[in-house]
């Protein structure tokens, strides 16, 4: 029992000495940016947090991992957890923490004041607080969707669209939304049947969601979040094409993959560095969109689209850029 | 609209698809009864799941064996059963409590492997749908019933079995025994503990091959915390069927078709927020719940660490 308590000190010495000196390499010299980000499922659910992870590994390429230190924390899908998580990088001395997930916003209201010297971004959101350390960024998903939906609807011979939506909220809605635009717009006449399943992770119920579309008709599917890998392996199984949406899709189902919308948050990342290089340290609101190359469309190589239909993708995307064709969705 | 919902492809969809969604829960909670019949209450149902569902996933990953990863799933399922047991029975631990502490094992574990073994999303050739000769052939029956894959027919076949084993054998008799009175059963020679081993970690067994029914039959993927609480509500449905293996596949049953049923209301664009929709199998759940509670009596020894006294 002796020995343990021994231990027992030793180690809390040691975790003492840890946060010690985590404390006092606050200051960073200019140009070196230590940056943690919290996240709601896993770095390669092909989905919302990977789109976060790519983003930065990217900056990481380009900057050097001695100018830009990243650390994770992936999988946090309890929201206190995450708190503990944000407010222990503060702690640290991390001077960017970025919380990827609408549902990390009241803790970071709450933590951000604490640590006036550190900056935070939050998403998918669209409000800083007022705080003056704190970003926030969302993604104008519906444009891509509306662009999704104008092929899916060129290409389904039926006249039958599925939908897997998780929660009819956020981006995931806009997505949806845009989709549904986007196919009326091209087909008046489409059904498109849309389900959303109430959760972003249960991958048995996205799956007979996606068994119910085939059944009902369905030759064209898409859906948003990470339980789509349930859907998608369907749609595999029954040779129905499949539109993605927030990370590029086309490996989990090359032969059914048509194009996926992908969240490149490099532009926001690097806005905010090129900020906090200036001193400004927060409030400013980001939207992603096909204009600023943040939402970008990727066709998957391995599925040969109908030339006239990638003519038909490409002319939306203009349109949508140059502002002659405006999804009016999520307004 | 209500018409397109009363047409025979809508009909047969629901149908099929709950008896599809069922097999989980039919496994989990049959292995759950036995458990609950010899008086331990095991909590560690979806943690068991998931590491059942990774193991069987990571073999098929590797080996491209699909017998192989059920086998290791029941394998992995059974040894945590047993540490179940090993808790429950031998150390006398708070049943609720340690149960609990199995579920949260195997949440993490399950997590970790993957994370450490895998690491990305890959899917598996699972088990193929198998079209039982002539029956699948019988027109909506066949579609309904005979066009499954093979875990989801032995999840069926063995709730018979379960039932005759535990209604009329010797040792069924010994289990029930010591789920009402492990004082009486005791005196009389059953040795408590080795029944309760016996069933905990067959349970075990069941339920990674529920897990396993996720990750190489029905879905063949696997990712963080698959089983979205599936496990919990097996245990549910082991109360609602009054602990009867019969009455819990009723139970897992109905719980799927209405599952199905909203997935369906919403396809056809029925005009009812999605949010209520996903809630009615829930709110099915609890109402019949309380309705059985009034009903069923749950073997007394339920979740009583039995101690040999004097």
């Amino acid at each position: 029992m002796k020995k343990f308590t021994y231990l027992l000190l030793a180690v809390l010495f040691a975790s003492f000495l840890a946060a010690c000196g985590g404390a006092s390499s606050n200051t960073t010299s200019s140009g070196t940016y230590k940056v943690a980000v919290v996240m709601p499922s896993a770095i390669n659910d092909l989905a919302f947090s990977q789109s976060m992870y790519d983003a930065l590994m990217k900056i990481q390429a380009e900057r050097g991992a001695d100018k830009f230190e990243v650390a994770v924390s992936d999988g946090v899908f309890v929201v206190e957890d995450a708190a503990a998580a944000i407010r222990d990088y503060a702690s640290k001395g991390y001077n960017l923490i970025i919380a990827h997930g609408s549902q990390y916003g009241a803790s970071l209201k709450e933590i951000a004041p604490d640590f006036p010297n550190t900056t935070f971004a939050w998403g998918t959101a669209g409000d800083t607080f007022g705080l003056p350390n704190v970003f926030a960024y969302e993604a104008l998903s519906q444009e891509g969707g509306y662009v999704n939906g104008v092929m899916a609807a060129a290409l389904s011979t039926s006249g039958t669209i599925g939908v897997v939506g998780p929660i009819e909220v956020g981006d995931a809605k806009l997505y949806v939304d845009g989709f549904k635009a986007g196919a009326m717009a091209q087909n008046p006449a489409i059904q498109i049947n849309v389900n959303y399943i109430g959760s972003f992770s249960d991958v048995a119920l996205a799956s007979e969601a996606a068994q119910t579309h085939a059944a009902a008709g369905a030759d064209v599917m898409t859906g948003s979040a990470q339980m789509v890998v349930g859907a998608i392996g369907v749609a595999e199984q029954q040779g129905i094409l499949w539109f993605g949406t927030q990370s590029d899709q086309s490996s989990l189902a090359p032969k059914i993959v048509v194009a996926s919308q992908v969240y490149d948050w490099t532009v926001v990342i690097n806005d905010i560095l090129d900020l906090m290089s200036k001193g400004t340290l927060g409030g400013k609101v980001y939207a992603v969109s096909l204009a600023n190359q943040g939402l970008l469309i990727k066709f998957n190589p391995d599925y040969s689209l109908p030339a006239e239909v990638k003519t038909l993708a490409e002319n939306t995307i203009k349109g949508i850029q140059d502002g002659s064709i405006k999804v009016e969705v999520g307004q | 609209m209500l018409q397109e919902f009363f047409s025979t492809t809508v009909l047969i969809g629901i149908l099929a698809s709950g008896i599809r969604l069922a097999t989980p829960y039919l496994y989990a909670a049959i292995g759950e009864t036995i458990g609950q019949r010899s008086g331990v209450l095991n909590l560690g149902v979806d943690g068991i799941m998931l590491m059942g569902a990774f193991s069987a996933f990571y073999v098929v990953f590797r080996t491209e064996n699909l017998f192989l990863g059920l086998i290791v799933a029941m394998i992995v399922g059974g040894l945590m059963g047993l540490a179940m047991a090993f808790i429950s029975v031998t150390m006398h631990a708070e049943q609720g409590i340690s149960g609990i502490g199995v579920y949260l094992f195997g949440l993490g574990m399950s997590d970790l492997l993957f994370q450490k073994l895998v690491n990305n999303v890959e899917t598996v050739q699972g088990f193929p749908e198998i079209h039982i000769r002539y029956l699948s052939d019988i027109p909506y029956i066949g579609e309904i019933f005979f066009q499954h894959n093979i875990l989801v027919y032995l999840a069926y076949l063995l709730v018979p079995i379960v039932g005759f084993i535990l209604n009329k054998t010797t040792f069924g008799l010994k289990i029930r025994a010591v789920g009402e009175n492990p004082q009486a059963a005791d005196t009389l020679g059953v040795n408590v503990a080795l029944v309760r081993y016996i069933t905990v970690t067959v349970g075990g067994v069941f339920s990674g091959i529920a897990g396993a029914s996720l990750s190489i039959a029905l879905l063949n993927v696997f990712q963080q915390n698959l089983t979205t609480g599936l496990g919990f509500i097996a245990i549910a449905l082991v109360y609602f069927g009054g602990w009867r293996p019969l009455y819990v596949m009723a139970g897992s049953l109905i719980f799927s078709f209405v599952n199905a049923l909203q997935v369906w209301v919403q396809v056809l664009g029925i005009p009812i927020p999605s949010d209520i929709a996903v809630m009615m199998p829930y709110l099915l759940t609890i109402i019949v719940l309380v309705l059985s509670a009034q009903r069923a009596r749950q073997p007394s020894a339920l979740s009583k660490p039995y101690m040999r006294s004097g």
